[in-house]
């Protein structure tokens, strides 16, 4: 008979959970020279994350978050923290989920949706400090480019729907109705639904 | 890690009572097949049928009433099914294709009647109130010439609450419609009497009572209209085809015995624990909230929502110290939306993802729940300290 114990989580993961690193201590985040949330409550899963950066270097000195979250939102901020710290803006700005991904030692497919807010509020967080510094022409914005005209579905809808298990172009339709209409987008959904099958998937 | 190992997910499944255990053991060598005319058939057959008996009396039911499935499932499957046939030959109510049930049903039921709808039914969902109870005045509304079939589960798996199957059952029965009630929680918990319920059908699992998995019991009515879900074979008098999981019949029949001598003392001790826990975690834990019926409940289950964290954690915080509970938060079960039957209740989404479940059984000791009380608190404030709920100028803060 097994014996019982293995998490669906590495043990990387589990180490993280366990003690999660650099979380903000209090509520004040007047010491941080970015603050970045993404997600909300009722959607199950909250993210913040603050920086301070070293303004010569454009360096990330320091990274702390807080999490309303799971075991793998928990995890991955947590890796997330650790992996930023000392890298310059730019790169910690296109650290990809992926990645985080693979440092934790893998993470089961239906959490991966989890683990995107870590990186997300990252990101918020840079362009937060860019528009406190001046430097409104920095702030990346995140493209959002509608693919489906008939019922309005973006990229962004895409991807998430692939975060959220949609593999198949069917699957992908059943979560956002996306070419349930005229259909004229399918190519395009289609090359999308790879795209991101394989950036969170490396399918 | 953890120096003890205690179980709060009785409601999941239940370890086997040691009796059933034992009587199974001594079992395990009786291989013949109940449909065949030797001895070794006949030794099978005597037993299972003595089974029969006992799960029969358990519940005020004539022994031919009882059909042995697969599963809780299974059965609730089969009733639901009963009511949607393309055949107005053999379907037990061609004209009344409608069929109620409530938003707090089990999955099995909620998602097979979703199927139906594809076949021709129509479905109607029962609201419920804050605790749990559904409308009496709403199905009265809904009770019409149409309606073949009312699905009301008899106690919740999720929160507790009980339903007052006898009432319904009389409002049923006066609109000429038949009576189902899934009773997996019930049974075994509460003396459940299916002449004094007046129920037509009603559904029991062996798991859920320190039985083995993957038996349990389907009570028909006698006279009642009845088809089978699976077909091919003359077992159980044709309403259920597959060579019968004698074993498992045995263990399902020895599970009921034993809850017929432990269940009277058993409820008040349970509600004991269960103030303690409550008590407990309200002196100790501010900003949580207690979800379910206060008194129509069952004695064993205790569902608690705790503001600003999320369930998943809990229960994986707790999983490392050696306490087995289960959540209502969207992350645990693969889905995206947090508990149905919470959300059913009014309970805000927030507190549904940061809900969980403590359902106590004949094994629960003080010692358990008073490790439990131990625990929890500072589970859930470390994962609070965490959390960003509690955030100045957070989402949440601007709405508190």
């Amino acid at each position: 008979m097994l014996q019982a114990g293995e998490w669906a989580y590495s043990e990387t993961l589990k180490e993280h959970f366990m003690n999660p690193k650099n979380i903000l201590q209090g509520e004040n985040t007047d010491d941080f020279d970015g603050v970045g949330m993404e997600g909300n409550l009722q959607c199950g899963d909250q993210m913040m994350v603050v920086i301070k950066v070293d303004k010569e270097k454009y360096i990330i000195t320091d990274c702390q978050w807080k999490t309303y979250g799971c075991a793998s939102a928990i995890a991955s901020t947590s890796v997330l923290s650790e992996m930023v710290k000392g890298r310059t803006i730019d790169a910690a700005f296109n650290i990809s989920p992926k990645e985080v991904a693979q440092e934790l030692g893998g993470l089961p497919d239906n959490k991966i949706h989890c683990s995107v807010l870590g990186d997300k509020a990252l990101r918020a967080a840079i362009n937060n400090y860019y528009t406190r510094t001046g430097q409104e022409d920095k702030v990346k914005q995140e493209q959002v480019k509608i693919v489906c005209q008939c019922m309005n579905i973006t990229d962004h809808d895409i991807e998430d729907a692939v975060l959220e298990g949609a593999r198949t172009y069917l699957e992908l339709q059943e979560r956002t109705k996306c070419g349930t209409v005229c259909g004229l987008c399918k190519d395009e959904s289609e090359a999308l639904l790879e795209k991101y099958k394989h950036i969170h998937f490396g399918a | 890690m953890a120096d003890m190992k205690v179980y709060f997910d009785h409601n999941a499944t239940t370890p086997l009572h040691p009796e059933v255990k034992k009587e199974m053991i001594a079992c395990m060598e009786m291989f013949g097949n109940p449909s065949s005319m030797h001895a070794y058939g006949r030794e099978a057959r005597a037993n299972v049928e003595h089974a029969r008996q006992q799960v029969a009396d358990f519940i005020g039911a004539k022994e031919h009433e009882i059909v042995f499935v697969g599963s809780g499932s299974e059965a609730n499957n089969t009733v639901l099914s009963l009511f949607v046939c393309a055949s107005s030959q053999c379907s037990p109510c061609s004209k009344r294709n409608t069929i109620i049930t409530t938003k707090i049903e089990h999955p099995c039921v909620l998602e097979t009647s979703e199927c139906l709808v594809h076949r021709g039914a129509t479905v109607k969902y029962l609201d419920v109130d804050r605790y749990g109870k559904i409308d009496l005045d709403q199905l009265a509304g809904l009770l019409n010439d149409n309606v073949g079939l009312v699905s009301v589960m008899m106690a919740n798996n999720e929160i507790g609450t009980i339903q007052d199957i006898e009432t319904i059952t009389k409002m049923v029965h006066e609109s000429g419609a038949y009576m189902h009630t899934d009773a997996v929680q019930a049974v075994g918990k509460l003396p459940v009497d299916v002449r004094t319920l007046g129920v037509d059908f009603l559904t029991m699992s062996a798991h859920k009572i320190y039985g083995p998995k993957g038996v349990g019991a389907l009570f028909v009515r006698q006279g009642i209209p009845y088809c089978p879900l699976i077909r091919g074979g003359h077992q159980e008098h044709g309403r259920r085809a597959g060579t019968e999981n004698t074993l498992g019949i045995l263990g399902l029949a020895k599970a009921v015995e034993m809850r017929a001598i432990e269940m009277p003392a058993e409820e008040e001790r349970l509600l004991h624990l269960k103030q303690v826990l409550q008590q407990g975690i309200e002196a100790q834990i501010d900003h949580t909230s207690i979800n379910g019926h206060p008194t129509d409940s069952l004695a064993g289950t205790l569902n608690v929502s705790f503001e600003g964290v999320e369930g998943e954690s809990i229960l994986l915080y707790l999983d490392l110290e050696g306490i087995a509970v289960s959540t209502g938060s969207a992350c645990a079960s693969g889905s995206l939306d947090p508990s149905h039957v919470l959300l059913a209740t009014g309970v805000d989404a927030e507190l549904a993802h940061g809900s969980i479940r403590f359902s106590m059984g004949r094994d629960t000791t003080l010692q358990e729940v008073e490790y439990l009380l131990d625990v929890l608190p500072r589970t859930i404030k470390k994962i609070r300290n965490m959390s960003t709920a509690y955030i100045k100028g957070g989402l949440h803060a601007a709405s508190r």
